[in-house]
């Protein structure tokens, strides 16, 4: 039930538990305790909006960063990893395998700002051996999400 | 021209129910409708890729009168894997245009004037009509709601003359969404083994089955030789625009079909038929996650109405519902235009499924449950002013 309850979640965070509960079979209060404990265990991290800046007056600039670094004795990649995510305006920070080590997602309003960042913030650390700065220049589709797509219900209002 | 110029057998035919509402329907701005026949998502993208593929490679000619060889076999794989039937894919199937060309067909080859057609209502439009255009001559068995709408032996029986040629077998059903289990079957089997009758099994709606697998008749004992087995790719796959169905049957029978075809069709379309392969091959996720998300809509549509206060039978296959209407004392087809004119919400009257779909309607739940919603909420202050 936990896969079914996060499947319908992961499409839409909006459903409302009564609804969800319908269509699994189950009572509201289930899901709602499933939910509350998955919230808990960490399974369920948070609720986004997934949202097209580019369509408000909101300025926003992304950059993938793909970022070499050398790993701490005793603690990998974890610690260095870490001391990148605390800072807000990281969105996302993976580790990789292949041609570099962590691949930095980040955000700021202008590319001065987020090249800045990059200069100031993330080459300076003592672990980080090299930094390529790649920025976004469209978002085609997000989180499984087209963006420019508006979906028209093709079909015959009426048909056998 | 004159009006008689048009065939007699053509102009006895009244038009289709559905066709008056989806003129009214669709005339109409927002409307919400729980209408349709087909399913709402995409054709899954790894089928239109190899279509837009074959395209761009230019196969763009002819294909054997029964289809691509390749996509035979590959029916043949999938109705054993899925339904343990077995059929040469040489002599045993034929690849036509959509379900409804192989009922068509199938009618054609067996029916001669007078032939009877059993036809369990409510059912699908299109077995009345290629009866009557086949010369055959349909009798019609009312299924009922107190029993899941399943056809019982006793009503199958009482249905049986000397002159029944054909037994259609149509589920799980559109548009009341009942299902044959398969004590169901044996029991349609025992009435029918030994008797001379074909059983024209419409499985269009096979992969849309809920908490329990689909059984062809045709897998039951001594019923393969005497039944032809119809699906194809538009529910499953939901591939309806492709136009992509079969027929897989005793040889004699798939040759006789297949000479209507060569001469009326020449064959399914080319660009079809190889996204068909691909659904074949790769489309079992695909299905599976849209069997699963319908599942969900059923769930909720049933509570929904049942909510509202109206009877509800659970349907457990194909993607409808059929509730009852009884108690707003109105006919089906008063029924859906007042709510049409009223709140806007298009469904269809059972009586477009047969006469005794009279007091039911048909709800597609082949929607997001954003529009089942809206459309449960219409329809729920609809009903108000039956209290």
């Amino acid at each position: 039930m936990r896969r079914k309850i996060l499947e319908l979640l992961e499409k839409n965070s909006r459903l409302a538990t009564k609804d969800i509960a319908i269509m699994l079979d189950m009572s509201k209060e289930e899901v709602e305790k499933e939910i509350e404990q998955m919230e808990k265990e960490q399974v369920i991290c948070g609720y986004n909006t997934l949202i097209n800046w580019e369509k408000t007056d909101k300025d926003l600039v992304t950059a993938l960063i793909e970022v070499k670094v050398t790993p701490q004795r005793g603690e990998g990649f974890d610690k260095i990893a870490e001391r990148i995510y605390r800072f807000n305006e990281v969105k996302a920070v993976y580790l990789m395998s292949g041609g570099f080590d962590l691949t930095v997602i980040i955000e700021g309003k202008t590319m001065k700002e987020v090249a800045l960042f990059v200069a100031q913030k993330l080459s300076t650390l003592e672990s980080v051996l090299s930094t390529s700065t790649h920025f976004v220049l469209k978002k085609y589709k997000d989180h499984g999400i087209p963006f420019e797509e508006f979906k028209k219900d093709e079909r015959m209002v009426v048909s056998p | 021209m004159k009006k008689e110029m048009i065939a007699s057998k053509v102009r006895g035919i009244p038009p289709s129910g559905i066709r008056k509402f989806f003129d009214i329907a669709s005339q109409m701005n927002d409307v919400i409708s729980l209408g349709v026949g087909e399913p709402d998502f995409d054709t899954p993208w790894h089928i239109r890729e190899e279509g837009i593929y074959t395209l761009e490679k230019g196969k763009t000619v002819y294909t054997s009168n029964s289809g691509l060889l390749e996509l035979r076999q590959e029916i043949s794989t999938y109705l054993s894997r899925r339904f343990d039937i077995s059929y040469n894919p040489q002599d045993q199937i034929l690849v036509t245009v959509g379900g409804s060309e192989a009922i068509d067909l199938a009618l054609r080859a067996v029916l001669n004037p007078g032939d009877e057609v059993l036809i369990p209502e409510p059912c699908f439009v299109s077995y009345k009509p290629c009866t009557i255009l086949a010369g055959g001559a349909p009798v019609t068995i009312t299924t009922k709601a107190e029993n899941d709408f399943r056809l019982t032996p006793e009503e199958l029986e009482r249905a049986i003359t000397d002159k029944t040629k054909v037994l259609i077998l149509p589920y799980p059903n559109n548009p009341t969404g009942g299902i044959m289990e398969k004590e169901d079957l044996e029991k349609i089997a025992d009435v029918i083994r030994g008797k001379d009758i074909l059983v024209l099994s419409d499985e269009i709606y096979a992969e849309l089955t809920y908490g329990r697998n689909h059984i062809s008749i045709a897998s039951l004992p001594g019923m393969y030789d005497t039944t032809v087995v119809i699906n194809g790719f538009s529910k499953a796959y939901s591939m309806t625009g492709w136009r992509m169905g079969y027929a897989a049957g005793p040889k004699e029978l798939i040759a006789a079909m297949t000479k209507i075809h060569q001469y009326a069709i020449m064959c399914a379309p080319t660009t079809s038929q190889y996204a068909g392969i691909e659904a074949l091959k790769n489309g079992d996720d695909a299905v599976a996650e849209m069997r699963e998300a319908f599942d969900s809509r059923r769930k909720f549509i049933v509570n929904g109405f049942r909510n509202i206060g109206m009877d509800c039978f659970e349907p457990l296959g194909a993607f409808y519902v059929f509730p009852s209407i009884k108690k707003s004392g109105l006919t089906s087809e008063e029924f859906c235009s007042k709510l049409l004119y009223e709140e806007k919400v298009a469904v269809v009257p059972g009586t477009a499924f047969g006469d005794c779909g009279e007091g039911f309607i048909r709800c597609s739940y082949a929607y997001s449950i954003d529009n089942i919603k809206e459309a449960l909420k219409r329809i729920g202050k609809f009903m108000e002013q039956f209290q």
